[in-house]
């Protein structure tokens, strides 16, 4: 059932591209069913699916001269992420209602990208995972460039490459651990299980894990995301933030770490004090946590206020995931799920809410405009987006980054102690944006009443994400039910051995 | 022995082409002669496509194996595919020459192109080096002619005299070579030359040899620094001639480079694998595919003129495709010559395109594509997809060939990081090359079409062939086994 979720989405772009000219509310109504079929089959697989153990979904031979096969399948960190997409979609349409310009064209490259990416989350066959990864690239690329703001065509441009170097370097890896293994098998199940020799994965994970990581906004790799995120519309901010940079993360956990733990141990000498890749891309997360935090904090504009965070946010992913602990990746999973959600209100109101009305995001120009006043909804909702943001309790992100701060601790405790200072400065980023934006001494109010209200579609697309966020916050068993049991999986069993 | 009827009937298919060749220039010459272009053009290709078909249906229904008087006629699954696919890309580039303008001499266009398929047949259909001389020729002398076809146009004979003499140039060398090659090894036969030249290190002649067969070779398959006349060819010559030249003419080339690699010069290798560099065809030619691939997609990135784009990029792609002849298994042939068809296709359809937007705004200049996704929806819709095939994304048919040459190019040495430094290469490059396949899709897709200008108008047969063409690039992306199984089976009987 949960394969539907590619078709449909595959299904609906091309049906989007057959309308005749001009059905514009058509095309809106017909992508939001799309989308809404789509999140309603993850949703209830989500619901059924109570292990989180590993099920197939189809399997048949694609290429059987290669071995390579088209095998669909789910487990915990998977349904997750599909849910994550399902929703994302949603809600991501909702935030562009209102975009009139070749309209099927935008929501035709929206549900190719959708669909790629619920197909990228349930490939367990690393070639169909690879393909699925790359044809992201190109929707990518056409949303930004075509419907696009400030230097779209170089944001998008810079998004691609950045992306397409990445998946190069991964194809490399795949490529190698295929002909190593004997170039029978492309499953990830069966090459996880594969013993490639220790200086073999010395070599390819760091390969691979970059390569995924690029995508994943991994410090210094990361300069594409906040140019990418400002560059692009509101709901490609919003996919690109929410499920794109989750690709990446989740290919450094799915195929980076689960085929090559051996590259994660020591290498028997140090640099610097790093003793091994392990050491080296945590401090990476941790410098691009503080970095992020740091930039954030002195930028003019507002989306790259958060653009920032992303990168900040998604350092957070990569620390779990190299904790090589229980704690640490499920907090990494459940973090991946939050930010998601919460990278994408924020988008959402600062593309949408904000500049589509105002037609600026200079903070400076916004705080005199009494946005508060004016738009009241849009404020509220920045400020419960923000204080989840920060990690306040009672949200998605308090639950994630305290997981993967507990992880930290077992594993580096020093740079824990780092990612605290990253934590501290995320607060007053948030806030300075917050009170320059929305809680600015008011200039001229009068001059400002003409803005248009929050329309209905907003309100609810935000509602659904600061509900989802919230219903994390306060109940995190949703999520670990499903991804505890997916990390005991005989898959996970080299990481396991590796270190926890 | 071998009686005439039985020479006959292996050289069928061959036969078949030239007796169509004739019938082409009668009937043009005698009957059609003062009626309009088009018909004319109709009907010669009509008749030309016929003759193809027919060559092909003789060539999927015979399934013998057999090697007449030394190699000088091979016949076995793995030719007759080759075959198979040059009679195709020929048909293809007939359809598309239907609605051209260019000439008046129609019987002897389409004639000139049934040599050059003649030719090519005979070449790959060989494993002597004075059949393959031979043929080589054939091939070359029609496509030079076909390069100046464009009386009008001045640039069109320039063109043609620079092929033609850096062409004279390198079949110069080739032919030393391969009289070198015979007077070291007394035969003209490929392995018997392999046999007699094996040794433990390479004499001077025999270096000399391979030296001047892999420039010979190289200019044909324009690859670094033998490309000269390619983006000149590719600017000037008559749309279908520049159809055929990247298409047919490559899949020929490569399958008899390989041949004559693999086959003629085995023993004499060398290594190219990392850290074990040793002197030998395959380190010349590892450099010679790194230094395309790099050439080739840098300097695409400045083009102007989409031609010359697609001439850089084909030096480029010559590049990668060398990558097989380097790793010389029998998976890497498999990989070559699925590449080169699925490279075939892409091209031919890009080319098509251009020559329709060419005809409307006498100009292949990059910002003639502006908008154009509004102007020709979907004839925009297949250039995505050739060019996207062509930096090799999936699902599409390029990014298998690109998947399955570098998996054969790794698998080829004993250590799997042997051949490693060049697959870096070859997907560094890709990335560049996705850089200027965006650039002209940003302009089909992102920019406005100038306000003056009008739909385009696409010939009926044209858009035909190019969504025939765009699917087939889809379905071989999505399905490549369809393809593969029928190569690799062919391989396995064949015995390579």
């Amino acid at each position: 059932m949960l394969a539907w979720t590619i078709y449909i989405s595959f299904f609906g772009a091309l049906t989007l591209l057959l309308l005749p000219k001009g059905s514009t509310a058509v095309a809106r109504i017909l992508a939001l069913l799309t989308a809404t079929a789509g999140f309603e089959i993850a949703l209830t697989a989500f619901l059924q699916h109570r292990t989180g153990e590993l099920q197939t979904i189809t399997r048949v031979p694609w290429i059987p001269s290669l071995g390579i096969e088209y095998h669909l399948a789910a487990d915990g960190i998977s349904l997750c992420l599909i849910l994550l997409t399902g929703i994302i979609a949603i809600t991501g349409i909702l935030f562009s209602w209102n975009i009139v310009t070749r309209t099927k064209e935008f929501f035709s490259f929206y549900l190719l990208l959708i669909g790629s990416v619920y197909g990228v989350f349930l490939s367990y066959d690393l070639f169909l995972l690879f393909v699925f990864y790359e044809i992201v690239i190109i929707p990518k690329y056409f949303l930004i460039a075509i419907w696009g703001s400030t230097r779209r065509e170089y944001g998008a441009m810079k998004l691609a490459l950045y992306s397409f170097i990445g998946s190069a370097m991964v194809l490399i890896g795949v490529i190698a651990a295929y002909v190593e293994a004997g170039a029978k098998t492309m499953s990830v199940n069966d090459l996880a299980g594969f013993p490639f020799p220790l200086h073999f994965q010395m070599w390819a994970f760091p390969l691979v894990f970059v390569g995924f990581a690029i995508l994943a906004g991994l410090w210094p790799f990361h300069t594409w995301a906040p140019t990418g995120h400002v560059a692009a519309p509101t709901a490609a901010s919003m996919l690109l933030a929410g499920v794109v940079m989750k690709l990446g993360a989740y290919g450094c956990l799915r195929v980076a770490m689960t085929l090559f733990p051996l590259g994660l141990g020591p290498w028997g000498f140090h640099v610097l004090g790093l003793a091994s890749w392990r050491d080296v891309f945590s401090l990476l997360a941790v410098i691009g946590i503080v970095y992020g935090a740091m930039v954030a904090l002195v930028q003019k504009d507002f989306k790259f206020v958060i653009g920032y965070s992303s990168v900040s946010h998604m350092g957070f992913i990569l620390l779990g995931l190299m904790t090589l602990n229980q704690i640490g990746i499920s907090g990494a999973v459940i973090q991946m799920f939050s930010h998601g959600i919460l990278a994408g209100l924020l988008f959402a109101i600062v593309g949408r809410m904000v500049y589509d009305r105002t037609h600026t995001r200079e903070l400076t120009a916004l705080g005199p405009m009494n946005l508060n006043k004016v738009i009241p909804f849009s404020a509220a909702t920045f400020v419960l987006a923000g204080m989840a943001s920060m990690g306040l309790p009672g949200f998605s992100g308090f639950v994630a980054e305290l997981m993967i701060l507990i992880g930290a601790w077992h594993a580096f405790p020093i740079l824990a102690v780092c990612v605290g200072v990253g934590i501290v400065i995320g607060v007053v980023y948030i806030w300075r944006a917050m009170q320059k934006a929305f809680f600015a001494e008011p200039d001229d109010a009068s001059t400002q009443s003409s803005l248009f209200p929050i329309s209905f579609p907003e309100r609810l697309g935000a509602l659904i994400l600061i509900g989802t966020s919230i219903a994390i916050g306060l109940y995190p068993q949703i999520l670990l039910k499903v991804i505890t049991p997916a990390l005991n999986s005989p898959m996970f069993e080299g990481l396991r051995k590796g270190g926890w | 022995m071998i009686s005439y009827s039985q020479l006959l009937q292996l050289v069928m298919p061959e036969v078949i082409i030239a007796i169509t060749a004739l019938i082409v220039l009668a009937a043009d010459l005698l009957l059609l002669r003062n009626h309009p272009t088009r018909l004319r053009f109709s009907v010669a290709a009509g008749l030309a496509s016929i003759g193809c078909t027919g060559a092909i249906l003789r060539l999927l229904l015979s399934s013998e194996q057999t090697n007449v008087l030394d190699g000088m006629l091979l016949t076995n699954p793995i030719v007759h595919f080759v075959q198979v696919a040059l009679l195709v890309f020929t048909i293809i580039t007939l359809l598309l020459s239907v609605d051209s303008t260019f000439t008046e001499h129609i019987g002897e266009f389409v004639l000139l192109i049934l040599l050059a398929t003649t030719g090519m047949l005979f070449l790959v259909g060989s494993q002597n080096i004075l059949i393959i001389f031979i043929s080589l020729e054939l091939l070359s002398l029609s496509l030079y002619i076909l390069t100046a076809f464009d009386k009008r146009s001045p640039q069109s004979s320039e063109a043609a005299l620079k092929y033609f003499l850096f062409g004279g140039m390198s079949t110069a060398f080739l032919l030393f070579g391969f009289s070198l090659l015979y007077g070291l090894s007394n035969s003209t036969n490929l392995s018997q030359i392999a046999a007699t030249i094996h040794a433990p290190f390479l004499p001077p002649l025999l270096i000399i040899a391979i030296g001047t067969t892999i420039i010979g070779f190289g200019f044909k398959v324009s690859a670094f620094p033998f490309h000269f006349w390619a983006p000149d060819v590719y600017q000037s010559a008559p749309i279908p001639a520049v159809a055929f030249i990247s298409s047919a003419s490559k899949v020929a080339s490569f399958f008899i480079f390989f041949q004559v690699m693999t086959v003629g010069m085995a023993g004499s290798e060398g290594s190219a694998a990392w850290r074990h560099f040793a002197g030998g065809w395959v380190s010349g030619l590892a450099v010679i595919a790194a230094l395309s691939m790099l050439f080739g997609n840098l300097v695409a990135i400045v083009q102007s003129s989409m031609r010359r784009l697609l001439a850089y990029s084909a030096i480029a792609h010559a590049g990668y495709m060398l990558l097989a002849i380097v790793s010389h298994t029998q998976w890497s042939l498999a990989a070559l010559l699925y590449y080169v068809v699925t490279y075939g296709l892409a091209t031919l359809g890009t080319i098509a395109v251009v020559g329709v937007v060419e005809k409307q705004t006498d100009s292949d200049h990059l910002s003639c594509f502006e908008g154009l996704s509004r102007r020709a929806p979907t004839l925009s819709l297949c250039l995505f997809i050739f060019l996207l095939s062509l930096s090799g994304i999936p699902p599409l048919a390029g990014f298998f060939g690109k998947f399955f040459l570098f998996s054969s190019t790794l698998a080829a040495t004993h250590e799997s990081d042997g051949l490693l430094w060049l697959i870096v290469i070859a997907i560094a490059t890709s990335a560049v090359s996705l850089y200027y396949y965006l650039q002209v899709l940003k302009r089909v897709y992102v920019a406005n079409p100038p306000s003056e200008a009008d739909d385009i108008r696409v010939p009926v047969l044209t858009q035909a062939v190019v969504v025939l063409l765009a699917g087939t690039v889809v379905l071989l992306g999505c399905a490549p086994h369809l393809l593969l199984q029928w190569i690799l089976e062919a391989i396995h009987i064949a015995g390579l």
